[in-house]
């Protein structure tokens, strides 16, 4: 069986496949489905879903909520994979080096990221973005600086293995330099799962982006989930569809990426998989 | 038959009597009030914060009190009177007034006060006294004289309690002020006295036995409770915890909530001297916002209605021009600027906007302005100005907007019962200083309004001040100094069964000596 049968078969992970198919297509669709800006207001503010022509109401004031979300998708998705990828950027490298290295240059990089690992994310990437003034960049480069650890440990792990297989010692013999190596030899093997960590990363920095936009850390000039469920939030009580819906689909979206990951990694370490079902 | 409507009408007698001596005042009792945020200290002479003010000003006492038609009343001076030419002012001061110590108090308090105290720190009895008063002397214990050095209409009025607080002579003469302890335990002449302040909690104040006015005050005790949320609030006027929740203490969308439980009053007056005026400070050093076009069309973008009845809940007044319709020499007859987009994308084109980003730095008041930021935002969008919302928190607002670093921001000011205090200070050329986000930070210059504030300021009678001041509002109304957007209601919650709680211009910060429970 390869990997994409085994894929084909985990349900989750076709479930999680399919609202993320969904949730492009909104991204995509979101200037016919909604041409207006999300911030306009178009409505009576707190009119319930439903009623009149607001699918899932309108806010405290009467900005249609549905449009937020559509509007929000793109952000929340933009922010997931370029804050990822710019974890990926800085963890890759790092992990890569210290791994082939290995020695005092192993035991710096480590002693780095330890240092990383350390502070709690959360509350580095509030301090960061407090600092920086709140925007898209400031938001996207306090979640890879928050976000990277992680990479570098998978990465250095894998390379140490690696290295000392038979074709990479065969390229030090017929003399292939050092970086080749690297970029040739090691890390495409290492490329499974660096995709099964980035599909989950792209869920966490989702979260993360939802969370600082909820304490109002958000770029104020963006129309996110998390500032969606942190603005109606007040307003529970009299009308709950304001912050409800928003958390759903951050609830949606995060349980996805997850399915997705996990289906990518049961079907790239089916043996893996049997141990720990075992 | 007869017999039981005898009854009847006996029963109803009863429920009468019972009734009208409810209705008299009863003596004693304790009231629970949540004030926002925690105050710095209560030493209201040295600190005019808001939450200060709310809880000193039942301390503390100055020579007037204000009604809510801002006309004085006699506090620590009984009467008063005001010579043909209007530069003599000789306050006759009430008899057998004791401090909170004991000590007995006179008019060489009154006089330390006025001319030493108040003149080295505070910053607004400083420049009056400074530029406008001849001498204060003390003619008896109980009389004092104010010789002006020319006419000053509004000297009245700048008698409030937070603008100048009578200061115990006999404890601060020859004293570094603000290192004096006794500012923890602020020893004043009104109806309460100062019991204890358990910091992060509450502060206690207790009936003052030996004050001058007989029978009063009615109650017994005030906690000022201090809650840090402002939903935490709310829930504690819903239970029952808290009597009182002051202007501001509950989000505005909440007010309507609150004050449809049973029990449950609510007043927007007792902010007549202040009647915060809310507005967007424009920046008249940045480009395009030097235009007066420019900023009419934008004062024609903003939908101000909407600002009022969804963002403020349908509380407050729309204004036309820099002085308050709630307080002395308002005129209606100004320029107005209606919600019509088309004319002001037709006022912005003409006005030579490129369509360059302007930024606005929020104001981090809570949600209220959060929302109403983003609904001008919206407005401007649509007649083709781009705004960049910037956040920031409570000193970076406050350190941009005293350096001039922003291009809109909002703000809102007191107006301080008189437009010499209150309105003056944020469009005279001569207060566009650095160092305070309540002074002309914008850089307005006008050598016309100058003169016109100027000549207000010490015109001789009422009728010539309002004559001025006309003009003035005239002409900033088709200037534009800054964008007027909303005349604040801060509304007073209260149990209905605590009466008196607002009656003056200043509500609460004074209102306790007359407040009684049922």
């Amino acid at each position: 069986m390869n990997a994409l049968s085994r894929f084909a078969a985990n349900r989750g992970a076709l479930i999680g496949l399919a609202l993320i198919v969904v949730l492009v297509a909104i991204v995509v669709l979101a200037p016919m489905l909604y041409p207006q800006s999300p911030w306009r207001m178009v409505g009576r503010p707190m009119g319930a879903p439903l009623d009149g022509s607001f699918l899932l109401g309108t806010d405290t004031l009467g900005r249609d909520v549905a449009a937020g979300i559509v509007h929000g998708a793109r952000v929340s998705l933009l922010i997931g994979i370029v804050s990822t990828f710019a974890a990926l950027l800085i963890g890759v490298p790092l992990g890569a080096v210290a791994g082939y290295f290995g020695g005092i240059v192993d035991d710096a990089v480590m002693r780095f990221t330890e240092f990383f690992q350390t502070i709690p994310s959360f509350a580095l990437a509030i301090v960061l973005v407090a600092i920086l003034q709140p925007s898209l960049p400031s938001i996207v480069l306090a979640i890879a600086i928050v976000s990277w650890p992680p990479v570098t440990r998978l990465i250095r792990g894998e390379v140490l293995s690696l290295r000392t297989r038979e074709y990479v010692q065969a390229a030090i013999t017929v003399g292939q330099s050092t970086p080749r190596i690297i970029f040739t030899q090691i890390l495409p093997n290492t490329l499974a799962p660096i995709i099964v960590m980035a599909s989950l990363m792209i869920a966490t920095a989702i979260l993360l982006e939802s969370s600082l936009s909820f304490l109002g850390l958000g770029d104020p000039n963006l129309m996110t989930w998390g500032y969606m469920v942190g603005a109606g939030r007040s307003r529970i009580i009299d009308a709950w569809w304001i912050s409800f819906f928003p958390g759903l689909a951050i609830f949606l979206t995060v349980l996805a990426l997850n399915l997705v990951g996990e289906g990518i990694n049961d079907a790239l370490n089916p043996r893996l998989r049997k141990e720990v079902r075992k | 038959m007869r017999m039981r409507t005898y009854l009847a009408a006996g029963v109803a007698a009863l429920v009468f009597a019972v009734t009208s001596a409810a209705q008299a005042q009863v003596e004693g009792g304790s009231v629970s009030v949540v004030v926002t945020p925690e105050p710095p200290m209560l030493m209201q002479a040295l600190n005019q914060n808001g939450p200060t003010n709310m809880i000193a000003g039942n301390i503390y006492e100055s020579l007037l009190r204000f009604n809510e038609a801002l006309e004085p009343q006699p506090s620590l001076a009984q009467s008063w009177e005001v010579s043909e030419d209007g530069t003599v002012y000789t306050f006759k001061l009430q008899e057998g007034v004791t401090w909170h110590d004991g000590e007995p108090f006179s008019a060489d308090d009154v006089v330390f006060s006025l001319d030493v105290f108040l003149r080295e720190v505070h910053p607004r009895w400083r420049p009056i006294v400074n530029n406008q008063v001849e001498t204060i002397e003390k003619v008896d214990d109980n009389t004092v004289r104010l010789t002006l050095k020319q006419p000053f209409g509004p000297l009245l009025l700048a008698m409030e309690t937070a603008s100048a607080p009578i200061v115990p002579k006999h404890i601060y003469e020859g004293t570094d002020y603000a290192s004096n302890p006794m500012n923890n335990t602020p020893i004043g002449t009104g109806p309460f006295k100062f019991e204890e302040w358990n910091r992060g909690s509450y502060v206690h104040l207790v009936k003052n036995e030996d004050y001058w006015m007989d029978g009063r005050p009615y109650l017994d005790e005030i906690y000022w409770r201090f809650i840090p949320d402002a939903a935490a609030r709310a829930f504690a006027y819903e239970t029952g915890e808290v009597d009182v929740l002051t202007g501001g203490a509950v989000d505005i969308f909440d007010v309507p909530r609150l004050s449809e439980l049973e029990n449950s009053c609510v007043t927007s007056k007792g902010w007549e001297m202040f009647a915060p005026h809310a507005w967007i400070t424009i920046n008249h050093r940045n480009g395009i916002l030097g235009n007066q076009q420019f900023r009419q069309g934008l004062m024609h973008a903003i939908d101000r209605e909407f600002g009022r009845d969804v963002v403020w809940n349908g509380f407050g007044e729309i204004p036309t021009g820099p002085i308050s319709s709630k307080t002395r020499f308002y005129d209606a007859d100004v320029p107005t600027y209606d919600y019509d987009p088309e004319k002001a994308r037709e006022l912005i084109e003409a006005s030579g906007y490129d369509g360059e980003p302007i930024e606005f730095l929020a104001l981090p008041y809570g949600e209220t302005w959060t929302r109403w930021a983003e609904a001008i935002r919206q407005n401007f969008a649509d007649v083709g100005v781009d705004l960049q919302i910037v956040t920031t928190d409570v000193p970076g607002w406050t350190q941009r907007t005293s350096e001039w670093n922003f291009d809109m921001t909002f703000n809102f000011l007191y107006q301080l019962g008189d437009p010499a205090i209150g309105v003056a200070r944020s469009y005279i050329s001569s207060n566009i200083i650095k160092g305070s986000p309540f002074a002309n930070v914008g850089g307005y210059s006008n050598e016309e309004a100058d003169k016109l504030f100027a000549a207000a300021a010490i015109a001789p009678s009422d009728e010539e001040r309002q004559e001025l001041y006309s003009q003035m509002q005239a002409l900033l109304a088709e200037d534009l100094p800054v964008l007027w957007l909303l005349e604040l209601d801060y509304p007073t919650i209260h149990r209905c069964n605590v009466k008196n709680v607002v009656t003056t211009a200043i509500g609460v910060n004074d209102g306790f000596r007359d407040a009684w429970k049922e």
